[in-house]
């Protein structure tokens, strides 16, 4: 006799809403006729992800002390609902961008397109608040079939069905991991519950570091951090730009909200390891990111590296594990997800407008001839780079502080010597917007550009400005960000 | 909320001027009104200052990020209060400026310009660490702009340097800046202690060495000061190259006596060698700008010395020179500008003789160079001369060195009023090389005068510039 759990419905009313909305987007690929595909699942995934938004606020108002729900499988508090609050607004923006810019040269995939970006968001929304060992790898699972779909689903353009077979293959290699480490960690304490692992204690036990090691690197398959970051720059680079942006923010929220949330409920006691690991993790993704990118043309690629790098900063956080290093992680999320799905973004457009790779030297002159977006990638850049104009700036300060707080002011040194270095490479992206002319030879042919005034975008230009609020917001606003992100951990502490 | 008015309403003019698409006469137009408004609010400011009390004034103080104790708080000091009338005056000069020679992607210049404004009165008016790091950091993204964009000929490789240069120095800054707050339980600069920590000390001393610049961190300087518009080089030189100073002055000696004890001679000597070897190069500079800007390195270190002197005439001395070195900077700078626009150059080897014929030009270009080589009686020789004294009473060597320095000021300035006033007439200058116009000497004439009232009364500066007028007990009480 197999006892059904209770079930807290409003506990996973984020993913149920995120999956109804799935649900109808892929109903609509087969009822709804052609030409109203793309507004129809355009208009349910919005809804979808607002609903989506809506639930995780009400549920992180709800949810002030933490337990677990259904059978202890899902966490039921703010740190889940933080999480999934980032998710569904990234979701969201990913939505305005794709209306208009995924697979338009035929709307066969587009209500697909939109029913997996529900799928893989419900399933990034169940990862942050799994509470067992086989929960975080089914939805650790869930999310990654989705996205691996999602990279190829232009398959007629150029290196996409590369990037999707890439991201399987390599991805299925972390999964694997994650799994591995997993079943060594059962076998070590006979429970696959955080809580319990914790209770079981095990510590000094052989099999259960290499679990704990195993694991880890399985994450860091999914934050793109160095060493495990070698699929990232041909799939940022082949995925639809869409995707990529999608990626590059949701992707490293999941993944970074879990691992803290992992490593301090089930490793306590492991700390010393975990936290050499991580630090040793930052300092590689710094590292080879940064001195990666120096070398790129291609500005996707460029951003894949940049995306490697900051995770390195982010894990600054992570590695710190204390709650001032929690409240530096979370708070450093918000604006880099903006700041990188804003920067792809743009990249998306400059590639529509010419139909090719953008790289630095096609890039000339676009900061003049759309100023907005112009603008906007600029303070993405310079956010990035950690110049006071963005949230950017406040994030590293935080990063930093926590490191140090923790008693690593060499590491304070060493971030701020990959910041140095990771300037070169954001200013050429300026420099070539700004300072060079745009020659005639740089739009690939005239095959390529039809002339004229460039599409005029405006639901792209929303997303691009929702980004901007947030990076910027985040510079003015960070002690209500701050404060969001400590109620969340306080659940954990 | 009168200094919080100072910072954001340039910025907000820019965010205006980027939103709204007006026409280049309306944009100018708005850009120079604002610029003039921040003047008149200085001028009130300053007449509603009590130069006898002690502690910070026109203060204001709002929570930012109270998990770490930042705050957004500004003020003035006397001294401040004086750095930012050099700001609001030099900017308003060289918006005009802008205006005057019609810079084209008007919306784009000017914006930066009045944002560029903003954060400068920030960098002065930050009693917060992380505040004013920002402000230091926000200098940078204009300038990058506007060197990058409406510089010269060899202006990408000018960005490149000043942003890393000036990068490496304010990054190892936001490092000490982590370590002092953390230590201190506050970011606050009013309220927080002194420290002992010499690295942290270092950090602070290297962004603002960079900045002022010092020898040998002057890499950058060349290059940018070349390559700028003429209006930006005056910026760069006699606004934000005293954020430097400043920086060392609010922060560096008052926050860390103990280090500042102990790396004394290193830096002094770094100062004193910036002096003479700015100087020097400033004599071998080959045309106008180079001059300039060579002699504003050495201005720097002149500054420095003052400042390290550690005593009341030389830390008197050095705020005057501030303002005064601001003033005849900016002045020159523009006038480059100006003869640049007639003759396309400013190499000496194509110029001379400009002074037949351009009675303005000539009496202009006169006047500040020779307050420039601090001849006596000019408010540069009022702020050399206390300096020296603060210099000699450290040790008298140091004021051998600076006196020598002020012979070398004489050779580089008469070398620039006889390379371009005098000598034969240069190839390039004819006479489509007109006088200076009515908007020029607008420009240009009210630096002059307010160079020539701090002549004939250096201490509405030297006597104001701290509490009390005890300049030693003022930052041994950390300005309280």
């Amino acid at each position: 006799m197999i006892h059904t759990p209770h079930v807290d419905w409003f506990a996973i009313s984020t993913i149920l809403a995120l999956l109804g909305a799935s649900f109808v987007a892929l109903l609509g690929a087969v009822l709804v006729p052609r030409r109203l595909r793309r507004r129809f699942a355009a208009t349910v995934s919005a809804l979808g992800f607002a609903g989506g938004t809506l639930a995780s606020i009400w549920l992180y108002v709800e949810s002030a002390g933490g337990h677990r729900v259904i059978s202890d499988a899902f966490y039921r508090d703010r740190w889940t609902a933080l999480g999934q609050i980032l998710i569904c607004i990234t979701g969201f923006v990913t939505t305005l961008m794709g209306a208009e810019h995924v697979a338009r040269r035929n709307d066969d995939h587009i209500a697909e397109f939109f029913a997996l970006l529900l799928a893989c968001s419900a399933g990034m929304a169940f990862f942050v608040g799994s509470a067992n060992l086989m929960v975080m790898f089914l939805s650790l699972e869930w999310l990654s079939i989705a996205l691996y779909v999602l990279c190829a689903i232009d398959y007629d353009v150029a290196g996409a069905l590369e990037a999707g077979l890439k991201y399987l293959i390599i991805g299925s290699f972390g999964s694997a991991a994650l799994l591995f480490g997993s079943a060594l960690v059962y076998g070590s304490t006979n429970h696959i519950g955080f809580a319990e692992i914790a209770a079981a204690g095990g510590s000094g036990d052989g099999l259960l570091v290499l679990g704990l090691a195993m694991i880890i690197a399985g994450l860091a398959f999914k934050m793109s951090a160095a060493p495990f970051h070698m699929w990232t720059p041909d799939v940022y680079e082949g995925a639809p730009t869409t995707v990529t942006a999608f990626m590059s923010a949701a992707t490293k929220v999941a993944a970074f909200m879990l691992a803290f949330r992992l490593v301090r409920t089930a490793f306590p006691g492991e700390e010393h390891l975990w936290s050499w690991a991580f630090v040793g993790i930052a300092i590689a993704s710094l590292a080879i990111g940064n001195f990666a990118a120096l070398v790129q043309r291609n500005v996707k690629r460029m951003l894949a590296y940049s995306a490697v790098s900051h995770a390195g900063f982010i894990m600054f956080g992570l590695a710190a594990g204390t709650p001032l290093g929690g409240r530096a992680m979370v708070y450093y999320l918000i604006p880099y997800s903006a700041m990188a799905f804003g920067s792809f973004a743009i990249v998306g457009v400059r590639e529509r407008e010419l139909g090719v790779p953008v790289t630095l030297d096609n890039i000339a002159g676009f900061g003049w001839e759309r100023p907005f977006l112009g603008v906007a990638m600029w303070s993405f850049l310079f956010g990035f780079a950690g110049l006071p104009l963005s949230g950017g700036f406040t994030g590293k300060f935080y990063v930093f502080s926590a490191v140090y707080d923790r008693g690593w002011g060499w590491l304070v040194v060493i971030g701020v010597l990959a910041t140095l270095l990771s300037l070169w490479y954001y200013i050429a992206v300026v420099r070539a917007m700004y300072m060079r002319a745009t020659e005639p030879e740089v739009t690939g042919g005239a095959v390529v550009v039809a002339g004229g005034a460039p599409a005029r975008e405006p639901l792209l230009q929303a997303a691009v400005a929702i980004c901007l609020v947030v990076s910027f917001g985040s510079l003015f606003a960070v002690q209500p960000l701050v404060e969001l992100a400590r109620h969340a951990a306080g659940s954990l502490f | 909320m009168i200094t919080t008015v100072l910072i954001w309403l340039p910025i907000a003019a820019a965010l205006v001027v980027w939103i709204l698409p007006l026409s280049r006469y309306a944009t100018g137009s708005l850009a120079v009104l604002v610029s003039l408004a921040e003047v008149g609010i200085w001028i009130e400011q300053a007449a509603r200052f009590d130069f006898a009390r002690s502690g910070l004034q026109f203060e204001q103080r709002g929570s930012w990020i109270s998990d770490l104790h930042v705050s957004y708080h500004v003020g003035v000091y006397g001294f401040s209060l004086w750095l930012v009338g050099l700001t609001v005056v030099c900017m308003a000069a060289a918006i005009s400026y802008g205006f005057w020679v019609g810079r084209d992607r008007s919306r784009a210049y000017f914006g930066l310009m009045l944002f560029l404004s903003g954060t400068i009165v920030g960098v002065f008016t930050a009693q917060d660490l992380l505040l004013f790091y920002a402000f230091f950091e926000g200098m940078l993204i204009p300038l990058y702009i506007l060197l990058g964009v409406w510089g010269g000929a060899g202006r990408l490789g000018a960005t490149v340097k000043l942003l890393i240069y000036t990068m490496a120095g304010s990054l190892l800054m936001l490092a000490a800046l982590v370590a002092y707050g953390l230590h201190a339980g506050t970011f606050d600069l009013v309220d927080g202690p002194t420290s002992i920590s010499r690295w942290i000390f270092l950090g602070f001393m290297f962004a603002f060495a960079i900045k002022a610049p010092f020898f040998p961190f002057h890499g950058w300087l060349p290059d940018s000061y070349r390559e700028a518009p003429p209006e930006v080089t005056a910026i760069l030189s006699g606004v934000i190259a005293k954020a430097g100073t400043y920086g060392m002055l609010r922060i560096a000696i008052t926050k860390f006596p103990e280090p500042t004890s102990y790396y004394r001679t290193l830096i002094l000597a770094l100062a004193a060698t910036a002096l003479i070897y700015g100087s020097i190069l400033a004599f071998r500079s080959p045309d106008f700008r180079g001059v300039v800007a060579y002699s504003s390195m050495a201005q720097s270190g002149l500054i420095g010395l003052g400042l390290f002197s550690g005593v009341g005439l030389g830390l008197d001395g050095a705020v005057l020179q501030m303002v005064a070195h601001g003033l005849v900077s900016t002045a020159l700078f523009l006038l480059a500008g100006t003869i640049e626009r007639r003759t396309t150059t400013g190499l000496f080897a194509l110029l001379g003789g400009m002074a037949k014929g351009r009675p303005a030009l000539a009496t202009l270009l006169m006047t500040v160079g020779i307050i420039s080589l601090a001849v006596p009686g000019s408010a540069t020789f009022a702020g050399e001369f206390l300096i020296l004294a603060g210099a000699f009473q450290r040790a008298w060597w140091w004021a051998a060195i600076g006196c020598a320095a002020i012979v070398l000021a004489a050779m580089y300035m008469l070398r620039l009023i006889s390379g371009v006033l005098h000598e034969a007439r240069g190839s390039t200058v004819d006479d489509a090389a007109l006088d200076l116009r009515a908007g020029e000497l607008a420009l240009i004439v009210p630096l002059v005068a307010g160079l020539v009232f701090l002549s004939a009364w250096p201490a509405g500066i030297s006597h104001h510039s701290f509490a009390g007028d005890q300049p030693v007990q003022a930052v041994q009480g950390q300005f309280k």
